[in-house]
């Protein structure tokens, strides 16, 4: 019994790691194409159809570049930071239920590695986990730039932790539970039980920090764009740079997933239309991404702390206590 | 047998980050192997089915860890070792070793001597967040309204030394704005 249990776990992993690697690639690829057609150019057409290929042009790039390590950097520190922002992305993805429960061959399959009841406090926490990647790529590169952008990015993770907290506190508090299953459980009955419709600020603040979360564009203070260099990556070549890449895609996908199965209903009832709803949605929130890339410039650090400390986390407060009044 | 595994794994994991952590002269080695130790040591409470409280162990200490990295940014070169002031090594590694015995003596000779006992031991594993909200609202409620004032107070005070100016937001003001005020910093200074 014990055996199967383990065997099971270990497909599961590598199959969540197989596809979600492989999605982070093709997300490149949306992305280009997305942002292409926002700014009426054509993106990627040369390699295979519609540029399809471009993909693994791109791979193969990547893994055969020279992989480079600069004098004054702290060799070990230096060559972990990129392991850490892909590994924490895959870990927080452990207790994410992809899709409802199904039978294959005969045997029933549970999408979600370990089903632990505490669930979006164990992804919120591995994702908290996550910066360590940013901050020491930046803080071993002996570059003022890494320097600087590492120190940007510690500041706007660690603040924005606290509006995804704050904000998911109030949703907790409704459903009882921290476990990702029981949420969608909670919102089984259709549309009308979403929880979006009763915590519409909650759903806004904790989008909003998703993006802080992932530092997507109008948070993306993480690279130093105005500057005109590539913030903690500057540093880096090849693959090294790369991982950073998948992380943060991968880290797109799994809060994509994220905000459907808290706020949107997740797979619904189980059925086969729900876990296309499921998926839908979360193409509906990886799409809202890049949108946002092509549509705003990015915001002042001061802003974004002025936004975080002065704006979003008062609403965050209000809301629990409301919703607490309401409850009792 | 998992369970063995995966403790003595852990533990060898988190005792060969903490020595890096003391050893090194390289502030990021330590500051790194001392978050990675933090984090080695939530496996533990997942393998004793505390959930909850290593999921806390994840947020509270990668968040704690984070400050110091951002105290090695300002006072040092991270990329370059610190020259240590070394004293005499005997009396460094006898005291440490002697107050490491000491520690072990205190927390063992009572559990050893009157065979404690958990007093509200876990029920039920899987409602474990319930659990510790239970026994935090009614048995220690007293010492947890007392640590919610001591992190009032810090908080307060924190505030008071950092914000000096905390009615202005330069977020809101113009450019002439701005540069007024710095204008009459300047002149403050210049006449003080």
């Amino acid at each position: 019994m014990e055996m199967a249990y383990f065997i099971e776990t270990i497909i599961k992993i590598v199959v969540i790691l197989l596809i979600f690697s492989a999605l982070a690639g093709i997300g490149t690829y949306f992305e280009r194409k997305v942002l292409a057609f926002m700014q009426r150019r054509l993106g990627p057409v040369n390699v295979g159809p519609f540029g399809l290929l471009q993909v693994a042009a791109d791979g193969i790039k990547l893994f055969t570049k020279e992989d480079i390590v600069p004098t004054n950097v702290v060799g070990r520190i230096f060559k972990i930071a990129p392991v850490i922002t892909a590994a924490t992305a895959f870990m927080a993805a452990a207790a994410i239920p992809f899709l409802p429960s199904f039978t294959l061959f005969g045997y029933e399959v549970h999408p979600i590695v370990a089903d632990i009841n505490i669930g979006i406090l164990y992804i919120l926490g591995i994702m908290g986990v996550g910066l360590y990647g940013p901050l020491l790529g930046g803080m071993a590169s002996a570059n003022k730039f890494s320097l600087l952008s590492a120190a940007r990015g510690a500041a706007v993770f660690i603040s924005y932790e606290v509006i995804t907290g704050l904000s998911i506190l109030a949703p907790i508090m409704m459903v009882g539970s921290l476990s990702l299953i029981d949420f969608n459980e909670y919102q089984s009955g259709g549309i009308t039980s979403w929880i979006v419709w009763s915590q519409p600020v909650a759903f806004i603040l904790f989008w909003i920090a998703a993006f802080a979360e992932t530092g997507r564009t109008p948070f993306h203070l993480i690279a130093n764009d105005h500057e005109i260099i590539d913030g903690f990556g500057t540093e880096y070549s090849g693959m090294r740079w790369g991982l950073f890449f998948i992380g943060e895609y991968a880290n797109m996908f799994f809060i994509s997933f994220v905000i459907s199965i808290l706020f949107l209903g997740g797979y619904g009832d189980g059925s086969f239309l729900g876990a296309l709803g499921l998926l839908g949605k979360v193409a509906f929130f990886f799409f809202f991404f890049l949108w946002t890339r092509a549509a705003w410039p990015d915001v002042r650090p001061d802003q974004l702390m002025w936004l975080c400390w002065k704006v979003l986390m008062p609403i965050a407060v209000i809301n629990i206590v409301i919703t607490g009044i309401v409850m009792m | 047998m998992f369970e063995a595994i995966a403790f003595y794994l852990f533990a060898f994991l988190t005792i060969t980050m903490f020595y890096i952590a003391v050893t090194t002269s390289q502030a990021l080695y330590a500051l790194s192997a001392l978050a990675a130790g933090m984090i080695f040591i939530s496996a533990f409470f997942f393998i004793l089915g505390a959930d909850f409280l290593g999921a806390v162990q994840i947020v509270v200490y990668s968040g704690a860890v984070m400050a110091l990295y951002a105290f090695g940014m300002m006072f040092f070169d991270t990329t370059r070792e610190v020259k240590e002031k070394q004293g005499n090594k005997a009396i460094i590694i006898g005291l440490s070793a002697l107050a490491a015995l000491l520690v072990v003596v205190i927390v063992a000779a009572p559990i050893v001597g009157n065979n404690i006992e958990a007093l509200y031991p876990s029920v039920d594993a899987t409602k474990n967040v319930q659990e510790v909200g239970m026994v935090l609202f009614t048995k220690y409620l007293v010492p947890f309204e007392v640590a919610a004032v001591m992190l009032l107070v810090a908080m307060i005070a924190g505030i008071v030394l950092a914000g000096k100016k905390m009615d202005l937001s330069v977020t809101l003001m113009n450019e002439a704005e701005i540069i007024m005020m710095k204008e009459e910093d300047k002149n403050k200074k210049a006449h003080s």
